[in-house]
């Protein structure tokens, strides 16, 4: 890839729209290379038409974000698994 | 449990030129939950016709109550920044949604050494770190590498120029050093990373923020000089950052 990138902690602000708690400091591992590291750590491209997230180890892509009017479309197939550290 | 964000009117206080392209707005924002050093806000602009356009921008210093600040550079043909910094004047809203990131960010009970490395405009959230120091009284040493073009482009100079108690300014010129300056102007470097910064034995809590290659290349050199991975930080911002 040699396009410029931002990185996963640009995710903060759409996910939060989602979710409740911050899935940047989650702990994500990717589905093709097993890398394991914080989501704020991916290689983000977009925003248009969406939001893609790669693996900064292999490069695939780990998330998919597109929020059209009234509605956000995630794919988290590239991940195996998040860790979030949830508040007892 | 944190709510889902939502966004907020916020209504510009004043507005203080850093350089002659950055400027840092002073934001209130009722409501404003407070924040950590280092998180980020989006800002959207809507225009007369409806369309709007949103960016990020980290914080620039602890919440003042519901008062926040950033600071933003002027990015040529971007979309929001060039209203931020030439067109916005007090009493103008703008939607803010925040904050937002809990992963690059330093809490003032923090107990390790921080090494600070700064490209340009990415000194925003660092300099959010050490007022957040300041403001806790944290002994805990703070060390600051700035990179930037030349000396024209500091941002907070007057303030980082004031003596500080545990706390180390290196500036690295990239285009043009001040007459006499021992370093000649280039690029960050393994020796500027190693006399600027903490040894690897001291375990120190790395925080990079700057352009993407900026960041990529700093990261690196940290990497061989020791640093785990683990305490390394980084936040890119690129062309779609303005």
């Amino acid at each position: 890839m040699t396009a410029e990138y931002l990185d996963g902690n640009a995710l903060a602000g759409p996910l939060g729209e989602i979710f409740a708690v911050d899935v940047t400091a989650a702990t994500g591992r990717c589905a093709n290379c097993g890398l394991t590291g914080p989501v704020a750590s991916l290689h983000v491209y977009g925003p248009d038409p969406g939001l893609v997230a790669r693996c900064p180890g292999c490069d695939e892509v780990v998330l998919r974000l597109v929020r059209g009017p009234g509605t956000a479309w995630l794919d988290l197939r590239g991940a195996v698994s998040l860790r979030l550290d949830v508040p007892e | 449990m944190r709510r889902r964000l939502a966004w907020r009117a916020a209504r510009l206080h004043e507005a203080r030129a850093e350089t002659a392209t950055a400027r840092t707005l002073v934001l209130d924002v009722p409501g404003w939950p407070g924040h950590l050093a280092g998180q980020h806000v989006d800002v959207r602009l809507t225009a007369d016709d409806g369309y709007t356009a949103q960016r990020s921008y980290s914080l620039a210093k602890p919440a003042d109550g519901e008062r926040i600040e950033l600071t933003v550079e002027t990015v040529a043909d971007g979309e929001v920044s060039p209203y931020l910094t030439e067109v916005i004047e007090p009493g103008d809203q703008v939607e803010i949604r925040g904050p937002v990131g809990g992963w690059f960010v330093w809490r003032p009970d923090g107990k390790a050494p921080v090494l600070l490395v700064a490209g340009g405009a990415g000194i925003v959230p660092l300099m959010a770190m050490i007022r957040a120091r300041r403001q806790a009284g944290s002994r805990v040493p703070f060390r600051l590498i700035y990179s930037l073009r030349d000396q024209d482009g500091r941002y907070y100079a007057d303030e980082l120029r004031k003596p500080e108690p545990g706390l180390d300014v290196t500036y690295l010129y990239t285009r043009s050093a001040p007459p006499g300056a021992a370093r000649p102007a280039g690029r960050v470097t393994l020796a500027d990373l190693a006399e600027g910064g903490w040894p690897a034995d001291f375990a120190p809590d790395c925080y990079v923020c700057g352009p993407t290659g900026f960041v990529e290349a700093a990261a690196d050199l940290l990497l061989a000089l020791g640093h785990t991975p683990e305490r390394i930080r980084t936040e890119r911002f690129g062309p779609t950052g303005d």
